[in-house]
């Protein structure tokens, strides 16, 4: 039994229970990250705002807006008599959407001829815009349908050659929450150990007390092992935190095994832990190591897959993304939560941890000295 | 207890400590004097084992620090210039840690603890904070904790500054108690009092080991005699006459006007002077040197090409 790295583990407990702000943020920050970005980091769309410029006004353009509302995408808040009106109303911002119907719609439908409808979309949120862009279609495709079917008396979904049958796996809700959360706990588990290891450590030197520690037989192994100890534990309280308030109030499946789950999870914390440590040997304070954390975390978090598809990116981005172990943990937490997959559906991912995990911790060691020098 | 030998060590372009050699002997109390930034911390800190020496060699009890520092760390007890205990821990927490890192055995801890609580005052006060302390009550509490695995050599820096007068005394007297228990002491110090209870000092310059005496050696030894007058014109005075010839240093502190000599014969000399000046400078006397004095003649030598 080693006594040294005991009584480190036992006075790094007592410094986080006599610090009651940073234990309230320790426990408190996992359940505001995972409430925010349960709810508000959606890109389900509904109800986008949406104006109308009818210019026909018979019965065929008023059952077009109708389809357009019905369809719970777009709300139509708006009438106006004139384009310009449309276009002010979607640089202002007021709207998202504008519909626009030509004089002679109806007529034209009438005559069995093709009928023109505009349909403007505001592309600044482009994840916005293309699901917008999709409804708008499929929307007007389906009161098309209608029409032939009435001019024809044929059902036309009778005619098709090909018929296609989605069926959507894992989220068939397609709900955010079951993509985000598991995301969020990736995330929890690097921003705690990554900045509280940092901190932790140029608490010492910050303090001085690293000037006693240096004259006791204490080893610089054992100094790290027993100050990450602790945060280990809360990084896994956390994670408990996340799981269980997942399930509770999104309703979100754990489909895989938690043991798995948490085994992996420390693979992962090894790397985040090595970064804290890096973290506290550049920095003079604590301020400072607050200040890098949130430098490294903001990159690492765009480059891990966790609001953007990493195979949308330019080809430097994604070889750079290689090298953020959050990238990693990401597949495997949605992969386990998710799919409920395990070991052979993430073979790559695990053998990346492996390798990162104990090189960036044991680097890190390594260059942590314990010393005034 | 400790020998150096041509010890050097630099940061960067500055050498904090130049060429130093000095030998500590067993139960000794040694005492460590000169102005800030004179190296004396970092020597403290180089026998500590807190830092390496650039150069030469350091010896703590027969092991070099260089080549064994875990050996020297289990003999010394080291207290910085900075109170460097856990503020958020109590009394007690603090004072178990370092028994704890030290490896003491439990069984013998106890009556440990309950001895220098009693030693150091501090036995109603265990359960408090280390940062609810007086900055006194600190400073004593940072020596038993340094004591807790019983080293033999006691490492202390500048332990008795921003303390007042009372705590002061009182430190002292702890020290007094583990230099009787046999354990060899080296402390620094800014105060010229505390350098008189020290068996020897060492005056540090600049890097430099200047003077290394009995302090009552260093006074007898000043080469200067020592005057002092009252004028209402100290500063003045002062000024008037700090270049002459036979004046090693003049130092005027509010009325008072003192005065380093190099014979007896030259303070009437001066006094003529003064008259012919029309500067009354009266009350003369002569006075016994105090280690002060000595402390900054040599400095004001070491000053001179």
């Amino acid at each position: 039994m080693n006594f040294r790295l005991l009584s480190i583990v036992r006075k790094e407990t007592i410094h986080i229970l006599r610090d009651p702000r940073t234990l309230v943020i320790m426990f408190v920050i996992p359940i505001i990250q995972l409430v925010l970005l349960g709810y508000a980091a959606t890109t389900d769309i509904r109800r986008l705002n949406t104006v109308v410029y009818d210019a026909d006004r018979t019965q065929q353009s008023r059952q077009l807006v109708e389809a357009y509302r019905a369809s719970d995408y777009f709300a139509i808040n708006a009438y106006v008599n004139n384009e310009q009106a449309v276009t002010a109303l979607l640089d202002r911002g007021d709207v998202r959407a504008g519909i626009i119907i030509p004089a002679g719609y109806g007529e034209r439908l009438g005559k069995g001829l093709t009928a023109q409808v505009a349909f403007l979309i505001d592309g600044s949120d482009p994840s916005v815009a293309s699901t917008a862009f999709a409804a708008s279609q499929s929307i007007g495709q389906a009161q098309s349908i209608q029409i032939i079917q009435q001019r024809t008396g044929i059902d036309p979904m009778r005619l098709n050659a090909i018929e296609v049958r989605p069926r959507v796996m894992f989220n068939p809700e397609l709900k955010s929450a079951n993509f985000m959360i598991p995301a969020v706990i990736g995330m929890i588990l690097q921003f705690l150990t990554q900045l509280f290891t940092a901190l932790t450590i140029v608490r010492e030197r910050e303090q001085g007390t690293i000037e006693q520690l240096v004259v006791t037989p204490i080893q610089s192994w054992e100094l790290v092992i027993g100050k990450v100890i602790p945060y280990i534990g809360i990084a896994f309280f956390d994670l408990a935190e996340v799981l269980f308030l997942g399930v509770v109030w999104f309703d979100i499946p754990i489909r895989g095994s938690v043991p798995l789950l948490l085994a992996l999870a420390t693979l992962f914390l090894l790397t985040t832990l090595g970064m804290g440590l890096l973290i506290s040997s550049a920095a003079r304070s604590q301020q400072e190591a607050m200040l890098l954390s949130f430098l490294t975390m903001l990159p690492m978090i765009f480059l891990s897959g966790f609001f953007f598809p990493l195979e949308a990116m330019p080809v430097w981005l994604q070889a750079l993304s290689y090298f953020v172990p959050l990238r990693y943990m990401l597949v495997i937490l949605r992969g386990i939560i998710m799919k409920g997959v395990g070991l052979p559906s993430f073979p790559e991912q695990v053998i990346a941890l492996l390798i990162m995990g104990p090189l960036i911790f044991t680097a890190a060691s390594l260059r942590f000295r314990k010393s005034l020098e | 207890m400790i020998a150096i030998q041509n010890l050097t060590k630099q940061f960067g372009a500055t050498t904090a400590v130049k060429n130093l050699s000095l030998a500590v002997n067993p139960g000794e109390t040694f005492g460590l004097i000169g102005p800030d930034g004179a190296g004396k911390t970092t020597t403290l800190r180089v026998i500590a084992t807190a830092m390496r020496p650039t150069t030469g060699q350091v010896t703590v009890a027969g092991i070099d620090v260089t080549h064994d520092p875990e050996a020297v760390k289990k003999t010394i007890g080291y207290m910085p210039q900075r109170f460097a205990l856990y503020p958020d821990l109590s009394v007690l927490e603090n004072l178990n840690f370092f028994a704890d890192v030290f490896g003491s055995p439990r069984a013998q801890r106890t009556e440990l603890i309950a001895r220098l609580l009693g030693f150091a005052r501090l036995g109603e006060f265990q359960t408090r904070l280390a940062r609810n302390l007086s900055g006194g009550m600190q400073k004593k509490l940072a020596l038993a904790a340094t004591l807790m695995h019983r080293p033999r050599l006691l490492l202390l820096d500048e332990p008795t500054t921003g303390v007042d007068p009372v705590s002061r005394r009182e430190f002292w007297d702890l020290l007094t108690q583990v230099h009787l228990d046999g354990v060899t002491i080296v402390i620094s110090t800014p105060y010229l009092d505390e350098a008189e209870r020290c068996q020897r000092v060492g005056l540090m310059y600049r890097g430099e080991l200047i003077a290394c005496d009995d302090p009552r050696q260093l006074r007898a030894n000043l080469g200067a005699v020592v005057f002092e007058a009252h004028s209402t014109r100290a500063l003045q005075a002062r000024k008037l006459i700090e270049h002459r010839a036979g004046v090693r240093v003049a130092s005027a502190h509010g009325d008072q006007l003192r005065l380093l000599l190099d014979c007896a014969e030259r303070a009437a000399e001066i006094q003529t002077f003064f008259h012919a000046n029309a500067i009354s400078v009266d009350d003369w006397r002569q006075v016994q040197p105090r280690l002060e004095d000595a402390f900054v003649l040599m400095i004001a030598q070491e000053k001179q090409p």
